[in-house]
């Protein structure tokens, strides 16, 4: 069972360091003060996110060093999805993005802290407080912008349609989940994509936007396995570029 | 041998990096404290998972306390327990206020979006204020905005 619990936490931790990447490539370039903290902020909690579940690879998997796991491995062996390898493009892209992927954050850390698997309750309760505040922001933006004029609406829903089969891949099927759903590790990736369908739906709803059906969609998968965009080869050279000018430094 | 007086006397002198007003205590950071005859092993949690000043915190408190209690001070990190915002204890609120920083409202399980609304202004006490940004110069503040004073102010967020 640990190497399927290790696929579900190297999924998990890639996630949120790639789009812990994306969110500080605001810093210094949000469209005003406040949204350039906010995107930097949140930089910071996801990639702290990302250690901290590294660590528990480390600790209690028998896994490497979290600093050598995040920077020096080869693309195909992360296990990010799709959705956060995007680049960050317009404002109404990230946002979008945002917004499903912290409600998705929000379902499966929610779930996790009844896991069996004991070192991820404490952590998932921690990180889904932290989270909340990602999601007010993130609900707060979706809200405001698609009741502000005819343009702003038609980009964000415009911006859901793009983002919406991306963000299914946040779902693909990981190898050794039922193995997990029989142990009590977590529920598996349907049950959390039906709770994220939900949450969403609740919000995207009064604000006017329409959610794709997911029958009607093809889900962007492939990252849980090793599949990747074009865009996260550049993404890992930029990110590692100073750790490994060298790698035994104490920073 | 050290007694457990001794020790907390001296974590009173470990602030905080980011709010220098507030030490480890105030701020409900330890959760153990175990002398024994010739060491002290002290436990702490982070306030937020990636809070950049964990180290730097951990480091101090070693250096205070072995230079205050001469002996050799072990200090880890605290897996198991939670903190939240309600761990600040009441000194710690009346410092942040003084400081100019509203501090985090307690709180029993309500949406931050509720708890956020109409916090009190630190330098004016006015409640007609309004949530700016829920993110601001450090992880643990939000951004407010008072429009009695007209002044922005920040507020040291609660979490669950």
């Amino acid at each position: 069972m640990s190497h399927a619990i290790n696929n579900l936490l190297t999924a998990m931790a890639d996630d949120a360091l790639i789009q812990g990447h994306r969110n500080s490539e605001w810093t210094g370039l949000g469209p005003v003060m406040e949204e350039d903290i906010a995107f930097s902020s949140m930089a910071q909690d996801k990639i702290g996110h990302a250690w901290a579940l590294y660590r528990i690879l480390q600790e209690d998997l028998g896994g490497s060093d979290p600093d050598h796991f995040a920077f020096l491995r080869n693309e195909k062996d992360y296990r990010c999805c799709h959705l956060a390898e995007q680049p960050n493009g317009e404002y109404d892209f990230s946002l979008l993005r945002h917004f499903l992927f912290d409600h998705a954050e929000a379902v499966r850390y929610g779930r996790l802290e009844q896991s069996t698997f004991a070192p991820l309750q404490p952590l998932a309760r921690k990180l889904k407080g932290e989270i909340k505040y990602h999601l007010l922001h993130a609900n707060a933006w979706v809200s405001q912008l698609c009741r502000a004029g005819d343009e702003s609406y038609a980009r964000m829903q415009a911006a859901l349609n793009r983002c919406f089969p991306l963000a299914l891949g946040l779902f693909e099927p990981q190898e050794g989940e039922e193995e997990l759903m029989a142990a009590g590790v977590y529920p598996g990736e349907k049950a959390l994509q039906a709770e994220w369908l939900d949450r969403i739906y609740n919000i995207l709803s009064p604000a006017g936007l329409n959610l794709p059906g997911v029958e009607a969609v093809t889900p962007a998968y492939g990252g849980r396995r090793g599949y990747h965009t074009e865009y996260l080869q550049p993404l890992l050279d930029e990110m590692g570029a100073v750790f490994r000018t060298d790698p035994e430094a104490i920073w | 041998m050290v007694n457990r007086e001794q020790i907390y006397k001296a974590l009173e002198q470990v602030m905080d990096p980011e709010i220098p007003v507030l030490n480890v205590l105030d701020l409900g950071m330890i959760t153990t404290v175990e002398p024994a005859a010739d060491a002290v092993l002290v436990k702490m949690i982070p306030t937020f998972a990636a809070c950049p000043a964990v180290e730097i915190i951990r480091r101090n408190i070693v250096t205070v306390l072995e230079k205050e209690l001469h002996v050799p001070v072990t200090v880890e990190i605290d897996r198991v327990a939670h903190w939240s915002s309600n761990r600040m204890t009441p000194e710690a609120r009346e410092k942040l206020l003084n400081f100019g920083i509203a501090p985090p409202q307690v709180h029993n399980g309500e949406a931050y979006s509720e708890i956020l609304l109409q916090t009190p202004c630190p330098h004016c006490h006015s409640r007609n204020t309004y949530l700016r940004s829920p993110f601001g110069s450090t992880l643990c503040r939000a951004i407010h905005f008072c429009k009695d004073c007209g002044q922005v102010f920040e507020h040291f967020k609660p979490l669950e």
